[in-house]
């Protein structure tokens, strides 16, 4: 198809052509590009699907495999501080060493049933926190004006502008017994001695409802925004209270913005390392920190794959229901 | 100045001189060391003489250092471990022997300190000695002096015996968040052999220092020179140059805080830092010239006339600071140098026993 075709077809749309007939213009390079695929046999579509796949098997699917090769590896004295698995005998077979003892061992001490426990229910905690919070702003946001909207969004986005590890620092000097906090509730006369804030669970919290907010409310708010509020206009006429409304027609129509906000949220809070180590106490117990203790402390890379291997598998569950359900409810959108 | 301004300084530096490296790739040397451990001034003479760029990044623990060298390509030049890590890094090949014949100032060096440094390193092939320093207790002189008129402050009492350590324990007592240098300790004070790599042995130290975690305000190996500074706490279990460097501070500040070092009389832990070059370092020959330079008599005592830490240089002894030379909590009397004890690498199982002790005692789980 020329480009001056598809031009001439969006413009009876009548709808933003001098955008479309940009987005073409730039899009030329890409459309040659499919020109030159298709002959050479490639389907448009073959590409289209390969380029995620080729994603995941460059960055997830081949450092999963390297991490796992090292999970049934033995630790020892050398660069890297791990054996071989496959070793070459007389060049004629080769000799492959499983080691399963270090998935053994993370149920033979109590320590890393625990710290995944932990980790689930702090994460838990956080995402229901996070809703929590990120449903009324992301409400707020799809309700406001539209000349607004743009502006708020900005506004949730802004925080990425300035690196995560410094915002989190940032947290330090806020919750410290002698940090700002203290400083204005003392000051309010609400509190006499200061709080202690920093170093416990409370403040892991607190760091990942903050550092994840956005990712809860940007989900939430591209449901919301797409609702039908002539819907609730509808119940309102035919008498519902406005409460009923929210939990029998809002609510459940932004499912899918919640499910996925709770995900984006959920998951890498459980394998969260940095916020409880610089918020958390020396008794928050995550993962995150066990595995570091691991790798670093006890130089046990074989161990510490075993560790990152049973996360993710743990997370794998979730993940794969979410698609299920995702996968669902796209067909009930086409029915 | 800050790590994080040093680290971003060395992030400029590495970018700036990254063109002037592939040019004349000799002309640099990368080297990574301790943070706030050199003077800066060093590194500027340095380059002005021999032209070579110090390109200098900072580490603040021995695990982030071994594990970058363990994972290989490193790409420094000049690494400064601590003696035990030493020791493993050269039986897993970390490091290239030193040439001797391009260290033209190893005379300088300190019979004694070589004679230690031989535990790690057999026959001193592979590693010299940059600075030395012990394991022992800091504490604020007026606080304790309120709470305990007769306080034992020269002996590990004052922070392993729970009747004496509760007492601090409003003030606050900071500890080092290293197992393996807590542990040692708290052997050596109940009579144990402090490098007993038997586990049961080894296992004795929890009840030590369980008995005390109720009066510990935190675990952590830095925080606790601004605190004790500050006179937010009284007591720390702390390396010495860096309560030195607190005690200067606090005198600084003028804020009536007093502070004071000292190596308990139990025995203290003595740890030695190393420069050593790693096998697979770019640079070699930048290298040695960089180790010889560090080793002159002047250059190494000016090093630690800035940190207040003991070198392994016997020369440089008469460029020291009187401050330096004459403060017994950074060159203790050859008595008391006998005391001190040196612990050697562990081995993955005792190293495992030792982590887990340590993370119970941390988090009471």
């Amino acid at each position: 198809m020329m480009p001056e075709e598809i031009n001439a077809r969006t413009d009876t749309g009548r709808h933003n052509n001098g955008g479309i007939s940009r987005m073409v213009r730039e899009c030329r390079p890409y459309i040659w590009g499919a020109k030159l695929c298709r002959a050479y046999g490639l389907q448009g579509r073959s590409i289209t699907v390969a380029i995620p796949y080729l994603w995941m098997l460059l960055l997830f699917m081949a450092p999963f495999l390297i991490v796992l090769k090292v999970s049934f590896s033995e630790i020892r004295i050398a660069i890297p501080p791990y054996a071989p698995l496959f070793q070459f005998i007389d060049n004629s077979y080769i000799q492959i060493t499983l080691q399963l003892k270090n998935y053994a061992m993370l149920f033979k001490d109590a320590l890393y049933v625990n710290s995944y426990l932990s980790s689930l229910k702090i994460a838990s905690i956080s995402t229901i926190i996070t809703l929590a919070v990120g449903y009324p702003i992301a409400y707020a946001m799809a309700r406001a004006p539209r000349e607004w909207r743009l502006t708020l969004l900005m506004l949730v986005i802004l925080p990425f502008w300035t690196s995560f590890l410094i915002r989190v620092y940032a947290w330090i000097a806020i919750l410290k017994p002698e940090g700002f906090l203290n400083i204005v509730l003392i000051w309010a006369g609400i509190i006499d001695k200061p709080l202690i804030i920093l170093h416990t669970d409370w403040a892991v919290y607190i760091g990942i409802v903050y550092s994840y907010l956005p990712f809860m409310i940007l989900p939430l708010y591209a449901n919301l925004e797409k609702m039908d509020f002539s819907l609730l206009e509808a119940a309102s006429d035919l008498g519902c209270p406005p409460g009923k409304t929210f939990w029998k027609i809002t609510f459940p129509l932004s499912m899918p913005g919640i499910i996925a906000g709770c995900f984006l949220v959920f998951i890498p809070a459980v394998g969260e390392f940095v916020i409880p180590d610089l918020l958390g106490g020396s008794s928050t117990l995550m993962i995150g920190k066990t595995l570091w203790t691991e790798f670093f402390n006890n130089r046990d890379w074989p161990l510490s794959s075993a560790v990152a291997v049973v996360l993710l598998l743990m997370l794998v569950v979730p993940i794969v229901w979410f698609q299920r359900f995702q996968a669902r409810r796209g067909a009930v959108d086409v029915v | 100045m800050s790590m994080f301004t040093k680290s971003l300084l060395a992030a400029a530096g590495i970018a700036m001189f990254a063109s002037s490296a592939m040019a004349a790739e000799e002309k640099i040397v990368y080297v990574y060391n301790w943070s706030d451990y050199i003077d800066d001034e060093i590194l500027t003479e340095f380059t002005n003489e021999t032209g070579i760029k110090v390109v200098y990044d900072v580490f603040d623990s021995n695990d982030v250092l071994e594990t970058k060298l363990l994972a290989g390509g490193s790409g420094y030049d000049v690494v400064v471990p601590s003696g035990t890590f030493l020791g493993r890094q050269i039986e897993a090949g970390v490091f290239q022997k030193l040439d001797r014949a391009k260290l033209s100032n190893w005379g300088n060096l300190w019979d004694t300190i070589l004679d230690r440094v031989n535990v790690y390193d057999p026959g001193n092939k592979y590693a010299v000695n940059y600075m030395w320093g012990t394991t022992g207790i800091g504490y604020n002189v007026n606080m304790v002096s309120e709470r305990m008129s007769d306080a034992p402050v020269n002996s590990w009492d004052m922070v392993l015996n729970p009747a004496i350590a509760s007492k601090f324990a409003d003030c606050g007592i900071y500890m080092l968040d290293a197992g393996d240098e807590m542990i040692p300790a708290a052997l050596k004070y109940i009579g144990e052999n402090p490098d007993s790599k038997d586990p049961a042995v080894i296992a004795k130290a929890e009840a030590v220092l369980m008995a005390v975690r109720p009066y510990v305000r935190k675990f952590h190996s830095s925080e606790y020179i601004d605190a004790l500074a500050n006179g937010d706490i009284c007591v720390a279990v702390g390396w010495s140059g860096d309560v030195l460097q607190a005690r200067d501070r606090a005198a600084e500040a003028e804020n009536g805080v007093e502070i004071n070092y000292v190596a308990p009389e139990e025995g203290a832990l003595m740890w030695l830092d190393m420069m050593a070059i790693p096998a697979d370092a770019p640079h070699p020959d930048n290298a040695h010239t960089f180790i010889n330079y560090i080793m002159r008599a002047e250059v190494m005592a000016k090093a630690s006339n800035y940190v207040y830490y003991a070198n392994g240089n016997k020369a440089s002894e008469k460029f020291l600071a009187e401050d330096v030379i004459g403060d017994p909590a950074i060159y203790p009397t050859p008595a008391a140098l006998k005391t001190l004890y040196l612990t050697t690498p562990y081995d993955a199982e005792s190293q495992r026993v030792l982590t887990r002790i340590w993370t119970r005692v941390k988090s009471g789980q």
